[in-house]
């Protein structure tokens, strides 16, 4: 074979080894690594599934924190004001994690409908909500005194 | 009357760019030396007028000036004045500014260093990035001008700066990750002004190349200080969590490397050309779409300043236009350029080929995992979520992948070499290498571990390599000395990059691998031992800040009996905003960091405590300053200075563009 032919036919072949053996890791690895985002909504209506970890967004209802006063677990309830579940996280929340504030919490969800959360994140300052939750919340009316929505 | 002032002077700038992209672009095509000659003049004029607009804007920050609307948002008149003065690029307007600044400032190096070039060259560079700076300029006018006034009701106060982006880190962070983000439109100028002119030869890499080095390194430093930020800022002691904003900064540099790599074949041998222009395309176009996801509000995260899809949508189009046009001109001249030089598998350029693709095929896996829940968002087909697992799942292998190459590159030959070398040259450092890491895994407390010994397995081995090369170098004159001179600068920066690449790789999986953390509740007087430390809280105190009012919590750590280190974590409350802030303490050492952070206190004379234990995590910062480093070192290499220097200019070199 001529060498330059040669020399093409190594280098295409390495483009096509190395690429296939790229997608088939992320093929692999998005299978498993891709959370899906549910409002509370689609939680009570069964519409998330329950055998693996999904993301959980909405405003934190105001006066349903509950700390535990001899470890780190607390227990609260997210709402998009159509529907509330209930979170249980053990350790350490975000600072700007508070009541009426927006918040996504990633976990999955057990058999009596609470999520057992292994990461809780808010907002990052005080004018802003994350995009999903804006999203989820759209159209959707507080109720009465609650000056929460964006 | 200083933001009227500013507003106008970043309008003059904006008509001197849109004469530097369109007058020296003619001349060129006209052959017209007089309006060739007017863009370095005309790129001094943009960066001065840019430079005055910043200048302004921030003597309106320092001046308390709350009638401005950047101001009133950002900053308080209890903000302490250094961050006032960070607080002018710590918002969506004033870091465009910064990036316009950065960008004419790069746009001046070239027009000072470039007067060897030929004149056709420089006009074209200076006005491609000319017509970089149009775009961003007019988005800074019409859509975030910082200079609005909020007229007649101008707030008393300010509401004062983010307290997460209060911070030295802060100060730095910015300005150096966009050096090195712009700095990429420099390679991206010069690419697109070979393909205009037909001339892609080795002097083209040449003039290329420090400048693309000089971005990298300044991109890796970005990058490194982010990182770095993030650990002991945001409260919960990771290093990087693979958030789309870091993937933003990340694909750049992942497309830079290859870029960095591929322009040394294309210098020294005249092959990969038209790779090394698409390269160099891909890079500033992946540069604009970091500048797209991290400004347009489209992520969640401390860098999304304000979601206004008008930005958005201005920004995605100027993308459009860049990325459209440049592969348009590419795929119209790139044929009229391709190499007749010619080389075999076994050799140095087949070995940065495979440092090509793996680098490539890794900007496209980020890019996928990052862009992934945006199009399915976009398309309305669920909201996902891509998180660390899929990135560090495949990109993990690839790293590994590239490393055994790593070794083998510097010291193989151009052109044409053989396996059967390379095996007498690297045989003994190989099992050597081999042995030790072997031995290192069992040391660990819990046995073997095998990701350990793979890291130092594949570290050793590039370390080996540099060892191997250096040795070779120096030794070898026929009297017997050792042959300093053959250390050029190009040499050094490589082999600091390669070795602090390895630290890097140490670094990460150590800490991945051992890192111990706890999350508990402590009240004065508990006792926890983590890693071999011993820590007790001692007291719990109130300490007031300058604009916040800090909880205190004192803890005294011990090992083996002995106090060596007394660390008060903080839990801020700031006046301005009423945000709660945690202000981690940490311990740092070159082999182990103790890292204790707040949560929110428990009863009465409790605190939830997190307590980390993160070996070698140093190495992580250490590994990327050596890689930036290494990248700037190497612009001082005398062969890039050959044409500078009969122009009588400093002894700089290209380096001293960086200021």
């Amino acid at each position: 074979m001529h060498p330059l032919r040669k020399q093409r036919l190594i280098m295409v072949s390495l483009v096509v080894v190395l690429s296939s053996a790229a997608i088939g890791l992320v093929a692999f690895a998005l299978r498993d690594n891709i959370n899906l985002f549910y409002p509370p909504a689609d939680v009570i209506a069964g519409k998330a599934p329950t055998d693996r970890s999904i993301r959980l967004g909405g405003m934190v209802v105001e006066n349903s924190i509950v700390r535990s006063d001899t470890d780190l677990n607390t227990i609260f309830w997210v709402t998009d004001y159509e529907a509330s579940v209930a979170v249980q996280y053990s350790g350490i929340l975000p600072d700007l994690f508070a009541e009426g504030e927006g918040v996504v919490a990633e976990g999955t969800l057990d058999e009596s409908g609470m999520l057992i959360a292994t990461q809780v994140l808010a907002k990052h300052d005080e004018n802003y909500m994350p995009p999903e939750v804006a999203a989820a919340l759209e159209g959707k009316t507080a109720p009465a005194g609650a000056s929460m929505l964006p | 009357m200083i933001p009227e002032l500013g507003h106008v002077a970043l309008i003059i700038a904006f008509v001197l760019s849109i004469g530097l992209a369109a007058l020296p672009m003619w001349g060129s095509v006209r052959s017209s030396t007089s309006l060739m000659n007017l863009a370095p003049t005309l790129a001094v004029g943009v960066t001065t007028f840019v430079a005055v607009a910043f200048a302004l804007l921030t003597v309106s920050f320092l001046q308390d000036d709350f009638s401005v609307a950047v101001v009133a948002a950002n900053s308080n008149s209890l903000l302490p004045p250094i961050f006032k003065f960070s607080a002018v690029w710590g918002n969506h307007e004033g870091s465009l500014l910064l990036w316009v600044l950065i960008l004419s400032g790069w746009m001046s190096a070239v027009a000072m260093f470039s007067r060897g070039l030929p004149l056709v060259m420089v006009a074209r560079v200076l006005s491609v990035m000319g017509m970089v700076a149009v775009g961003f300029l007019a988005f800074s006018l019409l859509t975030s001008n910082p200079f609005e006034r909020l007229l007649p009701n101008v707030p008393a106060d300010g509401n004062d700066l983010n307290p997460l982006l209060q911070d030295p880190g802060l100060i730095i962070h910015p300005p150096l990750l966009y050096m090195g983000y712009v700095g990429l439109s420099v390679p991206f100028a010069f690419a697109i002004a070979a393909l205009l002119g037909g001339r892609l030869d080795a002097s083209w890499a040449r003039w290329s190349r420090p400048w693309t080095n000089v971005a990298w390194g300044f991109l890796s430093l970005g990058i490194m200080l982010g990182s770095w930020w993030a650990y002991y800022e945001l409260g919960w002691g990771g290093w990087w969590f693979w958030d789309p904003v870091e993937n933003a900064s990340f694909m750049p540099w992942l497309m830079g490397t290859a870029l960095v790599h591929s322009l040394a074949v294309t210098e020294k041998r005249g092959v990969f050309r038209s790779w090394t222009v698409l390269l160099a395309i891909f890079a500033f176009s992946l540069s604009l779409l970091g500048t797209f996801l991290v400004r347009s509000g489209v992520l969640t995260s401390v860098h999304a300043f304000a979601a206004d899809p008008e930005r958005g949508l201005f920004i995605l189009i100027f993308l459009a236009l860049v990325v459209g046009g440049s592969l348009l001109l590419y795929a119209l001249r790139a044929p009229a350029v391709a190499s007749r030089v010619s080389y075999t598998a076994v050799s140095r350029e087949s070995l940065l080929m495979i440092n090509n693709l793996v680098f490539t095929v890794a900007t496209v896996i980020v890019l996928l995992g990052t862009l992934f829940p945006l199009v399915m968002d976009a398309f309305s087909l669920g909201k996902y979520s891509v998180g660390p697992p899929y990135f560090n799942a495949v990109f993990v292998p690839l790293m590994a992948l590239v490393m055994p190459f790593m070794t083998i590159g510097p010291l193989s030959r151009w052109r044409e070499d053989s396996t059967a070398r390379w095996l007498h040259e690297l045989m003994v450092p190989c099992l050597g290498v081999l042995v030790v890491a072997l031995v290192l895994a069992f040391l660990g407390k819990d046995g073997f571990n095998l990701w350990i010994a793979l890291a130092v397995l594949l570290a050793g081995w590039v370390l080996l390599g540099v060892v191997k090369d250096l040795w070779r170098r120096l030794s070898g004159a026929p009297d017997g000395r050792l042959r300093w001179r053959t250390l050029n600068p190009s040499f050094l920066g490589m082999t600091l990059a390669h070795t602090g690449f390895a630290a890097v790789v140490v670094g990460a999986v150590v800490v991945t691998q051992l890192n111990e953390e706890r999350d508990l509740r402590m009240a004065v007087g508990d006792v926890e031992e983590l890693g071999g430390y011993r820590f007790e809280l001692l007291s719990l105190g109130q300490q007031p800040g300058p604009n916040y009012l800090a909880d205190q919590a004192t803890f005294e750590v011990s090992h083996e009996g002995q106090v060596f280190a007394i660390l008060v974590p903080e839990k801020r409350r700031y006046f301005a905003s009423g945000q709660i802030m945690t202000e981690a303490a940490i311990d740092a050492s070159l082999w182990r960091d103790l890292y204790i952070a707040l949560g929110e206190p428990i009863g009465e004379n409790a605190w939830a405590v997190r307590l980390q234990y993160k070996p070698m995590v140093r190495w992580l910062w250490l590994g990327a300053l050596m890689i930036g480093f290494g990248a700037l070192i190497t612009a001082l290499d005398r062969r890039y200075r050959s044409q500078v220097a009969r122009h009588a200019v400093p002894d700089t070199g290209a380096l001293g563009v960086a200021g």
